[in-house]
């Protein structure tokens, strides 16, 4: 895991890369979900969640991640920073960089952005979502959503169903699912495919109902209003109709199956409300699942191994950098 | 810089002429500006500086029908003494001055102030292009005569990066053009179809999450464009041609007596799309490099005389416009350094060329679209020694900071090339000796 300098792609980590990261996830899963409390891991450390896109959620989840680890936390969003003042991208980057700050978050609405701050910057850049490029701790937290209630994911179906065309989601969701051998299935109307999908391993299906025998999770993309303007489907109306997770398609499913969405949802369109607040649906596991992914990424790339359960436990992750962390307990 | 009235003698080249067809070992004997004679053991007057140029290429020099100059209005990134050094370092002796300035080329007033000031800086001689509209608009035409007529002879329209996308108005271009024999250059780009496209639409946008560039959008304007030339019986130039189904439309259009000529870059006879994994925006491009069937039908099409042309499409960006997240960054790359170059290495050496056509491409090819004053034509005794030394041997790694250029962006920074001109000779005097580019004839205004 040392050589995971930075985690901007889902197709730059290996398959032990990511077990790695799962797998401290599941360590930190009782911090995050504050059965126990913050440990000390990165006192001392500065996380710098560089947001020059509008977020909430994201933002907020890395924040709490980087808390709960004692780090400290400065955010920087688009809006009232310099880069909406003119300057330009890269010199923000190089003044983070003189401020000396561990670690950059960074979401983007231009693909690529990350990747270049990791050739201006010294220290681990975190994808937190560019352009409609990647968003790596989504698909993370979504396999280990997945894992938790369905095991190993080998052969398992898993159904993504939107706009794949405008989703950074889904590009790193099908890279992270072929990762662990599941088989994946993508629908949408064609004008929401990008062109070349036949590359990705996945099968396509064209109308939602031809996808769901033998699914084991159904994961729906947001699909966006604005996208009709464009085109890209007729309506509202004949996009849920074809495309929607229902009742009724609901029950087509084992009783087994999930129902996933990365949020926000638009009920009505790709996901009815009664869908969303079913039995099935895991949707707010995959935001408290969301934090510890995050630590678990933070935790790895600033110190460069992996923790041991023994560590959570006891309560002596350490940072580094920080050896007077080294003798603080839990609480 | 009088040596002009020096005699030279180019001893023992291997003479590449594609006007008159010769590819023969030759001495080349020039004086006072001219060529005085080509043949065989030459016996040099007094006073002649010999030069050897065995396993070197003699060539007339090189004309660039697609050049960013940048002056006036855009200096930070190059200006027209800076981008003639370029041109020199290349092997060109002229090249063709894009409409985009500030303002933009579409009166006698600009087009001279650029034609003057390229003879003021005398490394190579600048024609410019003017502008299809007032503005670069789309809206209302350039007085196409006035421009033919004036000091800087501009037969050549092309509205640059903005395609022409009124059908009407190409029509009328089209039709009005043929009043003065000008040719219409029009963008090959439907702009409905690539709304905020940031590099070719494939395999790799698709992974990459950038908004593509269908083959679509360039293929379908270049088909309605050849039908309008076609029904208006003008001259049409398709710039930067991409696509392999463009290299086809072109090569039928041909065939049925369409008066079209077209070019291609040197980046897209040799870049793939792959290489934008790295998101360095110094390989963002209008159009998009794309892939390598592209490249191959390009190649194709140079080799067959489908396409006429290899032009760079000099593009220099300072490197704070460049140092910008890919979506931002303007569109654009460097190439008149290194276009000898990439021919050579992509097509010459592995056979894919002959080197006499090879070097028609950026000679005769260009020089037959518009009139370039007799730039890129016959080495024969009695005319203007425009001529360039290549050693096709050299093998040279580009290091994008020692360019001539003001700008630094190229995508060929840090490859190595095979191919390189060594001197460079306009009317007589050298513009470039020894690999080293000559001061200007006069200093900056």
């Amino acid at each position: 895991m040392s050589d995971l300098r930075h985690l901007i792609s889902i197709a730059d980590i290996t398959r032990d890369q990511l077990e790695t990261i799962l797998d401290t996830a599941q360590e930190l899963l009782p911090i995050a979900r504050r059965e126990r409390l913050s440990v000390p891991t990165l006192r001392g450390r500065v996380v710098c969640n560089m947001f020059l896109e509008d977020s909430t959620r994201t933002r907020l989840s890395f924040e709490l991640a980087a808390k709960r680890l004692s780090a400290e936390v400065m955010n920087f969003t688009g809006k009232g920073s310099s880069v909406s003042k003119g300057e330009s991208f890269k010199d923000t980057a190089l003044t983070l960089n003189a401020m000396g700050v561990d670690c950059v978050v960074v979401r983007s609405h231009s693909a690529g952005a990350p990747l270049q701050l990791a050739g201006w910057l010294d220290v681990p850049i975190l994808n937190a979502g560019d352009g409609w490029h990647q968003h790596p701790t989504q698909a993370l937290l979504d396999v280990f959503t997945m894992r938790q209630h369905l095991g190993d994911l080998s052969g398992r179906r898993v159904v993504i169903a939107g706009d794949v065309l405008h989703s950074r989601v889904a590009r790193s969701e099908i890279q992270a699912l072929r990762l662990v051998d599941a088989q994946v299935t993508v629908v949408a109307p064609p004008t929401l495919l990008p062109p070349a999908i036949s590359d990705w391993g996945v099968e396509v299906v064209d109308v939602l109902d031809d996808a769901l025998d033998g699914a084991d999770v159904v994961y729906l993309l947001r699909v966006q209003r604005e996208r009709m303007r464009g085109a890209f489907f007729p309506s509202v109306r004949e996009y849920a109709r074809w495309w929607g997770m229902d009742d009724r398609r609901l029950a087509r499913l084992s009783r087994d199956a999930l129902v996933m969405h990365p949020g926000p949802m638009n009920r009505g369109v790709e996901i009815t409300g009664s869908v969303a607040d079913s039995q099935q649906s895991v949707i707010t596991e995959q935001v408290t699942n969301g934090i510890a992914i995050r630590m678990a990424c933070l935790y790895l790339l600033l110190s460069g191994r992996q923790a041991t359960p023994s560590e959570v436990t006891a309560g002596s992750m350490t940072s580094e950098k920080s050896p007077e962390t080294t003798t603080e307990r839990l609480a | 810089m009088n040596e002009s009235s020096n005699t030279v003698l180019f001893a023992s080249g291997r003479l590449l002429d594609p006007a008159t067809s010769r590819d023969e070992i030759v001495d080349v004997l020039v004086a006072d500006g001219k060529i005085v004679e080509v043949g065989a053991g030459i016996e040099p007057p007094d006073h002649t500086t010999t030069i050897d140029c065995s396993g070197q290429w003699i060539t007339p020099g090189f004309v660039d029908l697609h050049t960013h100059l940048r002056e006036p209005g855009f200096e930070d990134a190059e200006d027209i003494a800076s981008g003639s050094a370029a041109g020199a370092a290349g092997g060109y002796t002229a090249l063709c001055a894009m409409a985009n300035t500030n303002p933009v080329c579409d009166s006698a007033a600009v087009a001279e102030q650029v034609y003057r000031r390229g003879r003021q800086v005398g490394l190579v001689d600048v024609f410019p292009v003017g502008s299809i509209s007032h503005g670069m608009a789309g809206k209302q035409l350039v007085e196409f005569g006035e421009l033919r007529d004036c000091a800087a002879r501009v037969d050549f329209f092309s509205d640059d990066g903005h395609p022409v996308a009124d059908s009407l108005l190409m029509r009328r271009a089209l039709q009005y053009a043929t009043a003065f024999d000008v040719v219409i250059c029009n963008h090959s780009e439907d702009p409905a179809l690539t709304d905020g496209a940031q590099m070719n639409e494939g395999a790799m946008s698709s992974l990459l999450g950038l908004p593509g560039w269908p083959h679509e959008a360039e293929e379908v304007i270049i088909a309605r464009d050849l039908i309008l030339a076609d029904g208006a019986g003008a001259r049409l130039h398709v710039p930067h041609v991409t696509t392999y189904g463009a290299v086809e439309l072109i090569r039928i259009a041909k065939q049925r007596g369409v008066r079209v000529t077209a070019e291609v870059t040197p980046h897209h006879l040799m870049l793939t799309d792959d290489l934008v994994r790295s998101f360095d925006p110094v390989l963002k491009v209008n159009p998009p490099i794309r892939t390598q069937r592209d490249i191959d039908a390009l190649q194709e099409g140079l080799s067959d005389g489908t396409i006429d042309a290899v032009a760079t499409d000099h593009a220099p960006h300072s490197p704070e416009t460049k140092d910008q997240e890919w979506e931002h960054a303007p569109c654009g790359m460097l190439g008149l350094e290194s276009a000898f170059g990439v021919v050579n290495t992509q097509m010459v050496k592995p056979g894919l060329i002959d080197p006499l056509t090879a070097i028609a491409r950026l000679t005769t090819g260009p020089a037959s679209v518009r009139d370039v004053g007799g730039h890129g034509g016959a080495i024969v005794a009695g005319s203007p020694a425009n001529l360039a030394v290549h050693d096709p041997e050299l093998v040279w790694k580009v290091s994008a900071s020692q360019l001539q250029s003001k700008a630094s962006n190229s995508p060929f920074d840090g490859m190595e090339l095979t191919g390189k001109t060594i001197h460079t000779m306009l009317r007589g005097t050298f513009t470039l000796r020894g690999g080293i580019v000559e001061s200007s004839a006069t200093s900056p205004s």
